[in-house]
């Protein structure tokens, strides 16, 4: 703590009440205190008890992360705060839709590259492709660097859902 | 799980009576069309007293005097639009010092909410980041729930502002009413009790320390007298130097030996070298603020920290302790004094000893001392003024309560007024929001009554809620206004003639009003002192006074406030007075960015 100098990223999930503001709070509390937010997903993950789970990956240093972790246990719609990256092994997974413009021998270099990767095809004219990916997101980074040159024309990325391995529940 | 009664009544009445449930007796508001139902409600019963203000603002700061006086929620009552925005000044000043409050505020009708109605305002958005929590009412089965859940969030854990805005339909429409719920609340359950292993490593640190030193905050006034009690034992029983920030003045006697006095930018030479050269920190309901610590990288660079606070955001924020105890400030105490008689190993009495010595030095600098000249027409200095005050007030033996502005007068306040007991002090800490004091004052004497309560002001901050002079006439409340008039927003000045080559930007007033005749058209007494001879009589007489007292004490207008950590500075490098003002021509380029 005393050489509080490396920065780290750090994959968080918040179980909240479902109700209107609370994202807003959350979402207040890392712009009004200047931390980062690099992705944010947030959906309803209990039925009829209300609850919503949001994952935000954020970066920061140990104390930085510690203090973010702290302000949002205390908001008060707030049940569960888990640092997924720091309490043991765990899933991190996000959804791209992913748009080529492209004719001619690049086509079949973006669908053998969407093989490889394992990207579905779920939409497809003669001068474009949709490729539906799921994976953690460097998976997703990379799939995009090889698509960039082929026709890369727009993304639509879903931000990052998180969970931990095994037994373990937030 | 809330009981709810079958009966429906109009959502006004039922908000009353929930309000009667919490133990409410007074309202501080401000009627306006948004409200009007509220107001027909409390205009049909007794059990709810309401205090008219003369601004929204000003509502909320009283509802502040009357918290921090009282230990109970302080209550707020404004319209929508302009009523809620002139209510959130005061709202962030509560949230800062952690002060309990629930503010209701009308709204629009739900079916207009979004459309732009007349007076409208997106309240809750608006307060999201200036309270610990609000809520929207939008269905009527919910409010007697909300308004509890409100009241348990405001005064649990860190206490704080809580709004509850009230669509004008939600407090006309029949609603159910519910008994405030007996199960725990379903997310927010702050930790009260301190983890015992936390404890039992605290004493073994403070068992070892050879220069050890307490430092209390808020949190300690907070958590009550009792606490405040057992943080005087403990210091008492170990033996401890102990000084405060400003929130927590008064929670350790300033006539106990053991006390150094406030710490920080304006605290003491002994307070602030003990911080600085401690081996051994004990900080109790304090947050580490900035004006506290001074630079970071310097602060209090060889000690071992153990930080109670009932919030855990607060602990490691800006600085990192070795021991961290998250529970209420006496819990903490009381348990740590426990461990401590239990503790077998011997304290280290000679190391104590040879500590104490080197402070007893310090303290003989006598950092807080100044020059009156006693002859007549002598100018006033602002701190002698202060220090009159105080001791009159002492030999009365009244209760008294002190509110401030904020400035310089504020901190002369805090070092010169000695506070014997806590929740009699009561300042902006946080948010430092001139125009704090009166309205605290009103609030402060509106729960109690036969105390005599002295806002310490300043003639620029007095004037940003001078408008409640119309309240203290109307409320025949014989709040005391003493100001000390130098002409200038004096801390500006300061820091323009040490930082900005005197320069003194719009620091100076012009055209002051005539405050004795200012305080006559509010059906007050007006008192003027202009020069030292004046200044007894005055404060006698303000003092034997039976109405609302404007004092207008002419001051020193180039006094600055010393000592002096400048911003970006650590604790061993204060200005001491204006001997030493040319040190801080050594104000690096970072420091001068800090407020």
């Amino acid at each position: 703590m005393a050489n509080d100098t490396g920065f780290r990223s750090a994959t968080i999930s918040v179980l909240v009440d479902n109700e209107s503001g609370v994202l807003a709070r959350v979402i207040g509390l890392f712009s009004g205190r200047g931390y980062n937010i690099d992705s944010l997903t947030v959906a309803p993950v209990e039925d009829g008890r209300g609850r919503s789970r949001i994952n935000v990956v954020t970066s920061g240093t140990e104390m930085v992360i510690e203090q973010i972790k702290a302000q949002l246990d205390r908001l008060v719609p707030v049940h569960r705060v888990a640092d997924l990256s720091k309490e043991g092994p765990h899933l991190a997974r996000e959804m791209a839709l992913i748009k080529i413009l492209c004719a001619g021998e690049r086509r079949a270099e973006a669908l053998r590259l969407a093989d490889a990767f394992r990207a579905r095809v779920v939409d497809a004219t003669t001068e474009s492709f949709v490729f539906e990916m799921t994976g953690n997101p460097d998976k997703l980074d990379a799939f995009l660097d090889l698509m960039r040159p082929l026709g890369l024309a727009e993304v639509s990325r879903t931000g990052v859902a998180a969970i931990a391995r095994g037994t373990r529940v937030i | 799980m809330a009981m709810t009664t079958s009966e429906m009544r109009p959502g006004a009445e039922v908000l009353l009576r929930a309000l009667k449930e919490q133990g409410v007796e007074v309202i501080f508001g401000y009627p306006g069309g948004a409200v009007l139902p509220i107001y027909d409600a409390i205009f049909q019963q007794n059990a709810i007293r309401h205090v008219l203000v003369r601004h929204e603002q000003a509502a909320v700061h009283a509802a502040e005097g009357y918290a921090r006086s009282t230990g109970k929620v302080g209550v707020v009552l404004v319209t929508s639009g302009p009523g809620a925005t002139n209510a959130v000044t005061g709202l962030v000043d509560a949230l800062m010092d952690s002060i309990p409050i629930v503010c209701l505020t009308g709204q629009v009708p739900t079916h207009l909410i979004g459309n732009d109605a007349f007076q409208e305002a997106d309240t809750t958005g608006i307060t999201r980041p200036a309270t610990k929590h609000n809520y929207l009412v939008r269905k009527s089965e919910d409010l007697a729930r909300v308004v509890h859940e409100a009241f348990y969030v405001a005064r649990s854990g860190r206490p704080g502002p809580v709004v509850i805005d009230l669509p004008k339909d939600i407090v006309i429409n029949p609603a159910p009413y519910a008994a405030p719920a007996t199960a725990p609340h379903r997310s927010y359950r702050p930790v009260l009790d301190p983890a015992p292993d936390a404890i039992a490593k605290a004493v073994d640190l403070l068992k070892g320390a050879k220069r050890p030193i307490i430092y209390t905050g808020g949190g300690v006034i907070n958590a009550g007298p009792a606490a405040a009690a057992m943080l005087t034992r403990l210091v008492r029983e170990t033996g401890f130097p102990c000084t405060s920030t400003l929130m927590g003045l008064g929670a350790c006697p300033a006539s106990d030996p053991h006390f150094l006095g406030m710490l920080g930018m304006h605290g003491t030479v002994e307070a602030n070298l003990a911080m600085h050269g401690c081996d051994v920190m004990l900080a109790v309901g304090a947050r580490f603020d900035d004006r506290v610590t001074g630079r970071l990288a310097a602060f209090s660079p060889q000690a071992k920290k153990i930080h109670i606070d009932i919030d855990p955001s607060s602990i490691n924020k800006n600085v990192a302790v070795e021991v961290a105890i998250v529970g209420d400030a006496g819990r903490a105490l009381s348990a740590l004094l426990d461990a401590w008689a239990r503790n077998t190993k011997p304290q280290d009495r000679p190391a104590l000893a040879a500590w104490w010595r080197e402070i007893e030095a310090w303290r003989g600098r006598d950092c807080l001392r100044y020059t009156q000249a006693t002859a007549p027409g002598a100018i006033i200095k602002p701190q002698h003024a202060i220090r009159r005050l105080y001791e009159i007030t002492r030999d009365l033996g009244r209760e008294t309560f002190i509110t401030t502005e904020v400035g310089q007068h504020q901190m002369w306040a805090a070092q010169h007024f000695r506070f014997e007991r806590p929740n009699h002090w009561m300042t902006s800490g946080g948010l430092g929001t001139m125009g704090y004091g009166l309205p605290a004052a009103m609030g402060v004497q509106i729960a109690h009554p036969e105390a005599l309560v002295i806002d310490i002001a300043g003639e620029a901050s007095i004037l940003m809620n001078i408008q409640e002079m119309s309240t203290l006439s109307q409320y025949r409340l014989p709040v005391k206004v003493f100001i000390l008039n130098n002409q200038y927003m004096g801390m500006v000045r300061q820091w323009q003639e040490l930082l900005h080559g005197g320069r003194y930007a719009e620091s100076y007033t012009a055209a002051l009003p005539d405050f004795v005749r200012l305080a006559e058209s509010f059906h007050a007494v007006g008192l003027r002192a202009r020069t030292i001879e004046e200044l007894d009589p005055v404060i006698h007489e303000m003092l034997a006074t039976d109405r609302a007292v404007i004092a207008d004490i002419a001051v020193d207008q180039a006094e600055n406030c010393f000592p002096m950590i400048p911003s970006g500075a650590a604790h061993n490098e204060m200005i001491l007075g204006p001997e030493h003002e040319s040190e801080a021509a050594g104000i690096t380029d970072e420091g001068l960015v800090l407020v």
